[in-house]
């Protein structure tokens, strides 16, 4: 008997969870919030994610840093463009999803299309960044002296509300590229997009701990994620409405010195990636 | 062979020392769905605020500080025994451990790094952590050790002649190693990783207390599994009827494994609710651990600034 479709048939609503440690987990809270369609319809019930999920997650990413800081340029472009490979596979599914959160078919389309060509921007951008923004210095001995860009570590990223998903890949992509690891809140007016991306991540060959997606309101998260001391840099994608925050985040990251992005846009360029670099400088030894 | 079973109140009225191991197992044979469901009950305990900070400086005071490693220098023991004395710079509060324990030869600079102050030193001497040698070896150095200033032994039991049944022997050497200990406290190691099953545990831990150890220790940190918390209460179990029998107190020390606060607050939620508050103190328990100090003075830290710490800030061991 062939397979067929039944219109009684209940369908399979997948559960949104977080992704932490290349797992999905729901929030050790409990918590959930309810996420409504324009039309009052309710999507999904959203992880509403803890202090305790943030500090899960750091904890995945400092032990994942110690590996992808070490990988080769080559292999994380080679990642990044996995990624690109899944999310291309995953099109029809992103725009939909997108569709339902209230976007408009033709934009979503765009973004989706967008968010692709990001992740193979940044990965073209994984062995060149290096070349470009380092230096052999000129010094007075017989040394050669160059410098050159490290990862700083840990990154927490506080992703744009909307585009929801353009601007979460425009957010990690020059962040992990870079060798660093990432712990990011998504949207809290799409969350769907981003933890749907934690599955396109999930299967990229990206290692667990290198992207860790968390779901739920700054307003709750934002000081644990600026005050960590675990944490190294911060990206805060600048909300109009929220103006308060770039004074939080300032604030609590003065105690461990952690680099602070305020991002007032999502342009995609290079000296993004170069915003959670660091810069090593050696003295090398040369004969007469 | 005939088994022992437990009944109140019928153990053997005969002098300690005299029991024929090599006759009969005494020990009860251990439930093991039974101590599972327990120990989850023990880890769904939330310990919050004021009983954290209690628990996080308890088990400060409860480490023992180790350092086990064929690498260690004179450097690297004193280093460990200031940081036994004064956990953390700027937490003046945070009590001292209870002991540093370290390779017979380190004694004596450990010994000399801590005096003035109340921390014992202990030596794992018999042959660590194998105590693959002939018993002549393993009492000279646990006379040595002595000698050379440690205040408490650590000895490993002979895992092999344990499982061979050869159950008089093991009770003989573990008589023989705390005669040679003088005054000097004795902890034995089971190394419960090696004996398969918590029956085992149960025995050893009858067997090694009528023996005469003060102490009895799961794991010498050098196999794996190492502590867990399943062994752990049925060694704990076991120095409770030991004491309702002798109404002698023997202590426990869980070691190899215990790396995180948020592990050690477990085990001591399991030793209130099993020994109660008279167990818990550095004189009847003690955590055998390298990197849970860290954790401790991390978790501290914490709920003193509200902002997760991390180890970047904090001494490497």
């Amino acid at each position: 008997m062939s397979r067929q479709e039944n219109s009684d048939r209940l369908g399979v609503l997948k559960t949104y969870k977080l992704y932490i440690d290349g797992k999905f987990p729901r929030t050790e809270s409990g918590r959930y919030f309810k996420l409504k369609a324009a039309d009052g319809k309710i999507l999904a019930n959203v992880c509403q994610g803890s202090r305790k999920d943030v500090r899960d997650a750091v904890t995945a990413a400092r032990t994942a840093f110690a590996k992808w800081s070490r990988q080769t340029a080559y292999l994380r472009g080679q990642i990044l463009y996995r990624v690109a490979e899944m999310l291309e596979g995953r099109r029809l599914q992103f725009t939909e999803e997108l569709v339902e959160q209230g976007v408009t078919r033709d934009k979503a389309i765009a973004e989706v299309s967008e968010s692709i060509d990001t992740l193979v921007y940044y990965a073209g951008w994984s062995d060149k960044y290096p070349q470009i923004f380092s230096a052999v210095n000129p010094v007075a001995s017989s040394h050669f002296n160059f410098s050159m860009p490290e990862p700083t570590g840990v990154v927490c990223v506080l992703a744009p509300e909307l585009p929801s998903l353009l601007g979460l890949v425009r957010a990690i992509a020059p962040v992990i590229i870079g060798g660093n690891t990432a712990v990011v809140l998504v949207s809290s007016k799409q969350p769907l997009s981003g933890i749907t991306f934690g599955e396109v991540l999930h299967t990229s060959d990206l290692p667990s701990g290198v992207v860790n997606l968390v779901s739920g309101f700054r307003d709750e998260l934002i000081k644990t994620m600026a005050s960590h001391m675990d944490v190294n840099a911060i990206l805060l994608c600048a909300e109009k409405d929220r103006v308060g925050d770039s004074v939080v985040v300032q604030e609590q990251a003065i105690e461990n010195l952690k680099r602070v992005s305020v991002w007032k846009d999502i342009e995609a360029n290079p000296y993004r990636i170069m915003e959670f670099q660091e810069i090593k400088t050696t003295w090398h030894p040369v004969g007469a | 062979m005939p088994r022992y079973q437990f009944r109140e109140g019928v153990w053997p009225t005969m002098s300690l020392q005299k029991i024929d191991y090599s006759q009969f197992r005494r020990s009860p044979t251990i439930d093991l769905v039974g101590v599972e469901e327990r120990v989850a009950k023990f880890n769904s305990r939330s310990i919050k605020k004021e009983s954290k900070m209690f628990a996080l400086k308890l088990a400060m005071s409860l480490c023992d500080l180790t350092t086990l490693d064929a690498k260690d220098t004179p450097g690297k023991v004193k280093q460990l025994c200031a940081k036994a004395m004064r956990p953390h710079e700027d937490l003046p509060e945070v009590p001292h451990v209870a002991a540093v324990c370290v390779y017979p030869n380190m004694v004596k600079i450990a010994k000399k790094a801590l005096e003035g102050s109340k921390i014992n030193v202990a030596a794992v001497a018999t042959g660590f952590p194998s105590g693959m040698t002939s018993l002549k070896f393993r009492l000279d150095e646990t006379r040595w050790a002595v000698s050379e200033g440690a205040d408490e032994i650590d000895m490993v039991i002979s895992r092999g002649k344990f499982l061979a049944g050869e159950w008089q022997t093991v009770f003989d050497e573990i008589v023989a190693v705390k005669e040679a200990c003088g005054k000097a406290h004795l902890k034995v190691i089971f190394e419960t990783g090696e004996l398969s099953s918590l029956d085992q545990v149960r025995f050893i831990s009858d067997l090694a207390m009528d023996a005469g150890a003060d102490f009895i220790k799961t794991s010498t940190g050098k196999v794996q599994p190492a502590a867990t918390l399943p062994v752990t209460l049925v060694m704990l179990e076991a120095i409770r009827d030991f004491y309702y029998r002798t109404g002698k107190k023997i202590g426990m020390k869980p070691a190899g494994g215990i790396a995180t606060a948020k592990i050690a607050i477990q085990y001591l939620v399991m030793l209130k609710e099993t020994l109660g508050e008279d167990w818990m103190n550095p004189h009847l328990y003690r955590f055998g651990a390298s990197a849970l100090a860290n954790d401790l003075l991390r978790q501290i830290v914490k709920e003193k600034t509200g902002r997760y710490q991390s180890f970047d800030y904090f001494s490497k061991d």
